[in-house]
This record gives C-alpha cells, sequence and structure tokens, in this order.
C-alpha cells in the first residue's frame, strides 16, 4: 500500500471525510503533522475543525480515507486503537478531568490501566508532570478545588504523563476566564519548546503566529489555506480566510 | 369584599372544617375500646423481644440480600441494556419490560409454588429462598432501569478523556464510569431499597417457620393468636423506625446534590 507514510510524519490525513447522516462535516481532508512540528488550526465554529482532530485518534470514525499516525493505519480494523491512543496526548476544551478522584489520581489511572505501570512508577511519573505545570502542591486536590485555569493545567498534565509522543489540543483556553489564558499558553510554549509534536486547534491567534511552524485555515469542511503562520496571518492569500482574520483579529 | 378578606375567610372555613372533623372523631371514637384492641399492654409485652430479634431481624436480612442480589444481577442487565450487542440490549429489555410490568406477588408466588411444581426444582433456601429470589428478580429490573440512566447520566467527556488517554472501553467503565454513575444513583436506590423493605412483606403469602418470620408474617401470626390488633400497630412503628432514616436520607441527599450541580 502507498500510504506507507515517511517516520517522520506523526499525523497523516488522506482525503478524510466524514458525515454526520447525510450533514458532510468533512469533505476531503489531506492534512499532516511532521514530528516536532506545532501545527495550529483555526477556522469559524462549526468548520470541522474538533471533528478533525477526534478522527485523527478515533473518537470519531472516518467515513472515507485515510489516517496515519507514525504510519499506523488507525482505520484498519486491525489496529491496537488503545495502544496508539496511549501514544497521543489529548486535551479538551472542557478540561474532562475525572471528578470523582484527587489530581494524583487522575495523573496515574492511565498509566496503570492502560499502560501497566506499577504506582510508585506512575506516582513518579504524574508529580513530574505537575510540577511540569507549575501544581506540585495540589496533588491532593479534587478537580472541582481548581480554578479553570489549573484544570486545564492538570489535563495537560494528565496527558503528559502517557508519556506521548504527540499531543492534540482542542481550543484548550476557550473555556477560561481571560486572566487565567495566559498559563496554559506559556505550558504548551513551553512543551513546543521541548519539541514535542503538536496540533493545536486555537482562537488564540498570537499564540499561532509565535509558537506555530505552520497554520491551516478550515472553512466549511475544506483545508482553505495553509502555510507559515505569519505569512497567513499578515498576508492571507484567500477571500475566505481573509473575511474570517478580518473578524478575529 | 376585598380580595384578600375573602381569602382569608375562605382559609378560615378550611380549618373550621378541620376542627369539626377532629372533634367529631374525638367524640365518636371509643377510646377505651381502640386501646383495648390497639394498645394492648399485655399483648404488646407478649411480642417481645422476638418482633425486633426475630421478625424485625428476618426483614432487614430478606432485604439486604434481595438488594445485594438485585443490585448485582442490575448491574449486568443495564450493561447490557448499554451494549453495542444489539441481541443483548434485546436480552435485557425484555427481562425489564417483563418484571417490571408484573406485581411483585405474582413473582413470588411463581417462584414458591408454581416453578416447584412444574419443574420439580426447589429454590435453595426453601419457600423463603424461593421468595428473596423473586425479589432478586424483581428488584433487578427496576435496579437495573436506574442504574442504566446513571450510567448515561455520566457525560459522554469522560469516556472520550479515558480513551484518549488509551484506556481500554472495559476500564473505562470500571474505573471512570461506573463510580460516577454510582454516584448520581444513590438517591434512587436508597429509594429502591426502602420499596423492597416494604415488598418483604409480601414474603407472609409463602409461610414460614417461626424462626424465619419477617415483621408482617409475625403480626399477622400475634393477630390471630391474641385475637387482637396491637401487633400491627407495633409492626407498622417498627417499618417506621426502618424506613424514615432512609427516606429522610434520600431527601438529603437530593437536597445536596442539587445544591453541588448547581
Ligand atoms: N456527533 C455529532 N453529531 C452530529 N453532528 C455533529 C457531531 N459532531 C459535530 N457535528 C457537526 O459537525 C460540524 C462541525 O463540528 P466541529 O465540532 O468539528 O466544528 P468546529 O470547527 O470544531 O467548531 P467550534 O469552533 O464551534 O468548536 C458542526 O456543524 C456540528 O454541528
Ligand atoms: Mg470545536
Amino acid at each position: 500500500m502507498s500510504a506507507q507514510a515517511p517516520a517522520s510524519r506523526a499525523i497523516d490525513v488522506r482525503d478524510l471525510h466524514k458525515s454526520f447522516g447525510d450533514h458532510e462535516v468533512l469533505k476531503g481532508i489531506d492534512f499532516h503533522v511532521d514530528t516536532a512540528e506545532v501545527v495550529c488550526v483555526i477556522g469559524p465554529s462549526g468548520s470541522g475543525k474538533s471533528t478533525l482532530l477526534r478522527c485523527a485518534n478515533m473518537l470519531e470514525r472516518p467515513t472515507s480515507g485515510t489516517v496515519l499516525v507514525e504510519g499506523i493505519d488507525m482505520t484498519d480494523p486491525e489496529t491496537d486503537l488503545d495502544e496508539v491512543r496511549s501514544r497521543i496526548g489529548m486535551v479538551f476544551q472542557q478540561f474532562n478531568l475525572f471528578p470523582h478522584l484527587t489530581v494524583l489520581r487522575n495523573l496515574t489511572l492511565a498509566q496503570q490501566r492502560a499502560k501497566g505501570r506499577g504506582r510508585a512508577e506512575a506516582e513518579q511519573c504524574a508529580r513530574d508532570n505537575l510540577d511540569k505545570v507549575g501544581l506540585a502542591d495540589r496533588e491532593g486536590a479534587y478537580p472541582a478545588q481548581l480554578s479553570g485555569g489549573q484544570q486545564q493545567r492538570v489535563a495537560i498534565a494528565r496527558a503528559l504523563s502517557m508519556e506521548p509522543d504527540m499531543m492534540m489540543f482542542d481550543e484548550p483556553t476557550s473555556a477560561l476566564d481571560p486572566e487565567l489564558v495566559g498559563d496554559v499558553l506559556a505550558v504548551m510554549r513551553q512543551l513546543a519548546n521541548e519539541g514535542m509534536t503538536m496540533m493545536v486547534v486555537t482562537h488564540e491567534m498570537g499564540f499561532a503566529r509565535e509558537v506555530g511552524d505552520k497554520l491551516v485555515f478550515m472553512d466549511d469542511g475544506v483545508i482553505v489555506e495553509e502555510g507559515d503562520p505569519r505569512a497567513v496571518l499578515s498576508n492571507p492569500q484567500h477571500e475566505r480566510t481573509q473575511a474570517f482574520l478580518s473578524k478575529v483579529l | 369584599m376585598k380580595r384578600s378578606t375573602r381569602r382569608r375567610l375562605g382559609e378560615g372555613a378550611l380549618y373550621g372544617l378541620l376542627g369539626a372533623v377532629v372533634v367529631a372523631l374525638a367524640v365518636a371514637a371509643d377510646w377505651p375500646e381502640i386501646q383495648e384492641n390497639f394498645l394492648n399492654g399485655d399483648v404488646l409485652r407478649s411480642l417481645w423481644p422476638e418482633i425486633v430479634t426475630v421478625a424485625a431481624k428476618n426483614t432487614v436480612v430478606y432485604t439486604v440480600i434481595a438488594f445485594a442480589g438485585g443490585l448485582a444481577l442490575a448491574l449486568v442487565l443495564a450493561l447490557m441494556k448499554l451494549s453495542p450487542v444489539a441481541p443483548y440490549r434485546w436480552l435485557a429489555t425484555v427481562y425489564i419490560e417483563f418484571f417490571r410490568g408484573l406485581p411483585a406477588l405474582v413473582v413470588i408466588l411463581a417462584m414458591g409454588f408454581a416453578i416447584p411444581i412444574a419443574f420439580q426444582w426447589r429454590p435453595p433456601g426453601g419457600s423463603i429462598g424461593a421468595g428473596v429470589l423473586a425479589l432478586i428478580i424483581v428488584s433487578a429490573a427496576y435496579i437495573a432501569e436506574t442504574l442504566r440512566a446513571g450510567i448515561q447520566a455520566v457525560p459522554v467527556g469522560q469516556v472520550e478523556a479515558a480513551r484518549s488517554l488509551g484506556m481500554s472501553g472495559a476500564w473505562t467503565t470500571v474505573s471512570v464510569v461506573l463510580p460516577q454513575a454510582l454516584r448520581i444513583v444513590i438517591p434512587p436506590l436508597t429509594n429502591e431499597f426502602v420499596l423492597l423493605i416494604k415488598d418483604t412483606s409480601l414474603l407472609f403469602v409463602l409461610g414460614m417457620a417461626i424462626d424465619e418470620q419477617e415483621l408482617t408474617t409475625f403480626s399477622r401470626d400475634a393477630l390471630t393468636t391474641n385475637a387482637n390488633s396491637s401487633p400491627l400497630l407495633a409492626v407498622a412503628v417498627l417499618y417506621l423506625i426502618i424506613t424514615l432514616p432512609l427516606t429522610r436520607l434520600v431527601a438529603y441527599l437530593e437536597r445536596r446534590s442539587m445544591v453541588r450541580v448547581r
């Protein structure tokens, strides 16, 4: 099969279509993220950004097309999805922390259940990552006792605790009060500097401009324009990109 | 007449009516007769201590066994009902609709008499075993629906978060969904427990040995031996002592969960 991707390709999506009923949400997407690259995805509400992200780790099953993660065909029924997913950290707009578990347990649960780590090793890794997001002192708290910004940093630390090869963010700061956005972006910035492969759906144009290696503009289920973030943001080629940017900038 | 005056008059009439009924009852009632029949000291003393050490104890034991069994069976049914495999869903639906549609008494009679005659098979534990088994079967149908609703009330984002971390569907259910669902269903489950306490009274149709008697059977026996209604009153008080704290607990839990959800 010609779908064998170069090893440097973390995510490789080809001719991806996704319909909900007779509503076609993704209309043939070709998209890739290279290793150590930060790709930001922008676009109006309902354009299919989340659906593309969710198809990449099969939370949503594509209607047709191929999704390769590190060369592994995710649409192949033989693929061990759980194993591949454990290599893709995912951060949601609504945090989705486990409310019945402490912060520490949020971080150790999947390490033990999915990676087969022992408790001591899992806690060590969890504490390292809590430290990294600046929340080492909150390991005993429950999610409801934290601010939104803290919860999202815990969610990032939870994903990092699986020691993933790449991270996917779906509007990680959209549910936060403005004054809490900075802390979360700072953590993401640090990750990018460390060379993490990242796919980020965001409305934070500043982040996309400064941190992104590539910017992708989606509208109505297709990729309209992509390229260097600075170039796309300051000199959009496409009429739809111009119209969108004039509204958000 | 002003509207507020009219309302006050209307309220006054209602209080007046209530007062008249109470007075009429108090005058018409034969108090010595009532005391003799319902609060007979000798009869009440003769019930002690078996009414607590045997009857109340058995009521609680039957309820706890039926509830534990019903909960376990209900968990299987609820997971079947939410299964992606259609035949499992159908089976669970048929079971749940069938046993919720029948009076518990019919199932108890079937377990106690019909099945042993038809299949030459007796549930373990004699007629009490059969009765408790019937309660397990019936309560499982109700509890399964409660659990299903609780499981579905857990936000789908929780499952997505767990799966995206690489956890299997089974581990996600066990470690993420069920613990949260159980919290949600504790108030309705306590309600099922209270209903089950009262349903153990139906076991009296099966007949039972003295040391197997639960509260209702015990009181009916005492009622006939003494030709006096006092045991009924004593048993009513005992039922309330068991159930009232639980119904208050449900009210408290529901208030608290309302506050938490905001
Ligand atoms: N599970 C679903 N069932 C039916 N329709 C869906 C489902 N998920 C998404 N959609 C539809 O698909 C379209 C694209 O949704 P998607 O969430 O991918 O957009 P988005 O670009 O992420 O938008 P936003 O910026 O608002 O998050 C929308 O019209 C949405 O209503
Ligand atoms: Mg979205």
